[in-house]
């Protein structure tokens, strides 16, 4: 036993070479360098929007937000219908990506056969790698005009009197922009979605099966509960890429600052304008109400990122409690 | 009678991979039967053909006959879910379904639609079943706290009151005591021992004592080349198989010279 006494003591008295613990300190710093870049990015971001939107926060105060007047020729700017066209078409966008994006997950993750996943899910993803010029160009060339002529009449004869389906319709407007979207985002909610109940242990699956659940049953019972978590990250992702979508949305939306009830009327969102209006201002009040646009884009997407975390937390918060108030 | 499970030349396969081979077994109502045998002989799959849980693996297959309720399970218009209800399985590694409550992780398999129950039928499978699990007097002033939040040996009687709550004829144990402290498996072996008078129990174990205290019968499987498919080398009652084995085999493992 002294033997391995001996050859222990030898072992854990050998100090480390400084030389190594040099190398450690080095990475722990570079490693915290690159974790505070972003903070730093984001901080000098809103500082420099906040900065040139002065004037425009000046002029107009809160009234900013609520304002409908769009008019660079006297020097009036409201957010107001770019904000409503920003959020309606991505949530119109989010109501027809997300049942389907499920659905495409749901199949990937526990029905598809093996030699169809790799494939398929292989497409999904190529949906996310088109330019979204490409988007666009399809949009206003095909989807517009089909939609125009066929869907939104439809929706407008026979179900003319409720407010959303009222109005002329163009094909280019809200619905087209939700439309192209909806298209957009479906790769990202789907491939995330399909990622987080894949990652659903196999044990808890069966333990629904061995129970005598159908599949189905085992899908509502272990699978969803679980990837809820991801599944909602995947959905604010989607909204994320919606808001911010720039190009697609500019060649369908139809660009008209209005904030109108009809889902078929043409609109603006805040991206749309300023990709649209920024070429052509020099300075002044109105390049500050474009910047200001733009921290109003940027608050809405924190905004809601914070909002979904919550519904995250608060979601997981309950089912740890338990939902059986009984006992 | 509905406890009993007859197999006979059961085969079962992972793509090329033979797992087991030619089983054929009787397994009889009302008492536990132990399987054994060392890692890799296919005791856990030959248990999981015996509820169609192994044709959830892909590529896996199975031939020959399990005779359950008079019928062969693997016919062609019974449904494998009918089968699962009516052979409960619990398994080496507790899964509770970790965000559900105590009470709803009980409930889970009356809330299927093949096994619907009123609310206060529900009610009462859960306390019944937690009290034939011995778990009833822990988690009782926590029903609705999550299952993931019990310790492992509850867990493990958790899934056992789970599994009984949809009333089935058989229980299959899959080492379900390898996980847990001794404590926990001397509680799960009185479980198993109360269980008897009205299901029929089979457990695979690698622990040749709790195979010797809770069996009734004992089957041993062995593959005999690797390679080879497990096959069913010995079955009979547990007192002679533990005492004077007919096969080599047999008592050189049981007597722990190899495996």
């Amino acid at each position: 036993m002294s033997f391995i006494n001996n050859l222990r003591d030898k072992f854990r008295r050998a100090p480390r070479p400084a030389r190594e613990r040099l190398g450690d300190t080095l990475f722990r710093i570079i490693a915290f360098l690159a974790a505070a870049t972003i903070v730093l990015i984001i901080a000098l971001l809103v500082i420099q929007l906040f900065r040139g939107a002065i004037p425009s926060i000046r002029e107009f105060g809160a009234g900013f937000l609520s304002s409908t007047e769009w008019d660079p020729g006297n020097d009036l700017y409201g957010a107001w219908p770019f904000i409503y066209g920003t959020l309606v078409s991505s949530l119109l966008a989010l109501l027809m990506a997300v049942p389907l994006s499920l659905g495409i997950a749901i199949f990937l993750s526990q029905f598809a056969p093996r030699w169809l996943r790799s494939p398929l899910g292989f497409i999904v993803e190529l949906l996310a790698a088109i330019p979204s010029v490409v988007y666009g160009l399809w949009g206003i060339f095909v989807l517009a005009p089909f939609l125009g002529e066929t869907v939104e009449p439809f929706f407008s004869g026979h179900l003319g009197s409720i407010p959303i389906f009222a109005g002329p319709v163009y094909g280019v407007g809200l619905f087209s922009a939700a439309v192209v979207l909806a298209v957009m985002i479906l790769p990202t909610i789907s491939a995330i979605s399909r990622e987080s109940m894949l990652n659903v242990p196999r044990d808890l699956k069966e333990a629904a099966q061995a129970l005598g659940a159908t599949p189905w049953e085992t899908i509502r019972m272990s699978v969803l509960p679980l990837a809820r978590p991801g599944i909602i990250g995947a959905v604010i992702l989607g909204l994320g890429r919606a808001l911010g979508e720039t190009m697609a949305v500019t060649m369908v939306i139809g660009n008209r600052p209005e904030a109108s009830a009809s889902i078929f009327a043409p609109a603006y969102t805040i991206a749309s304008v300023i990709a649209n209006e920024f070429a052509e201002v020099t300075a002044g009040l109105h390049m500050a109400a474009l910047i200001e646009l733009a921290l109003i884009l940027l608050a809405i997407t924190l905004l809601l990122n914070l909002l979904a975390r919550l519904l995250v937390q608060q979601t997981g918060a309950r089912a740890a409690r338990g939902k059986d108030k009984r006992a | 009678m509905a406890g009993s499970i007859t197999t006979n030349n059961l085969s079962a396969t992972f793509g090329e991979v033979r797992a087991i081979e030619g089983i054929s077994i009787e397994i009889i109502a009302n008492k536990v039967t132990a399987l054994i045998g060392p890692s890799g002989c296919g005791k856990s799959t030959f248990l999981r053909c015996l509820n169609r849980m192994h044709e959830l693996v892909p590529g896996a297959g199975t031939t020959g006959e399990v005779i359950w309720d008079g019928r062969n399970i693997y016919a062609p218009d019974v449904d494998a879910t009918d089968v699962r209800r009516g052979i409960g399985m619990v398994f080496q590694k507790p899964n509770p379904f970790p965000l559900m409550s105590i009470a709803d992780n009980v409930s889970a398999g009356l809330r299927l639609a093949g096994s619907k129950r009123n609310k206060s039928a529900m009610e009462e499978a859960v306390e019944r079943s937690l009290r034939l699990a011995a778990l009833w007097d822990e988690v009782k002033n926590k029903l609705h706290k999550p299952g993931g939040s019990l310790s492992g040996g509850q867990q493990q009687r958790l899934c056992i009151a789970r599994a009984l709550a949809v009333e089935p004829d058989v229980i299959l144990m899959d080492e379900p005591c390898s996980a847990l402290d001794p404590a926990s498996t001397q509680k799960i072996e009185d479980t198993m021992d109360k269980l008897k008078d009205n299901y029929t129990i089979v457990i695979v174990t690698h622990n040749m004592q709790q195979a010797g205290r809770v069996s009734d019968f004992t089957g041993f499987l062995l593959t005999q080349e690797s390679g080879e498919p497990g096959r069913l080398i010995e079955y009979g009652p547990t007192s002679k198989i533990f005492t004077m084995p007919d096969h080599k085999e047999t008592e050189n493992y049981i007597t722990g010279r190899f495996g």
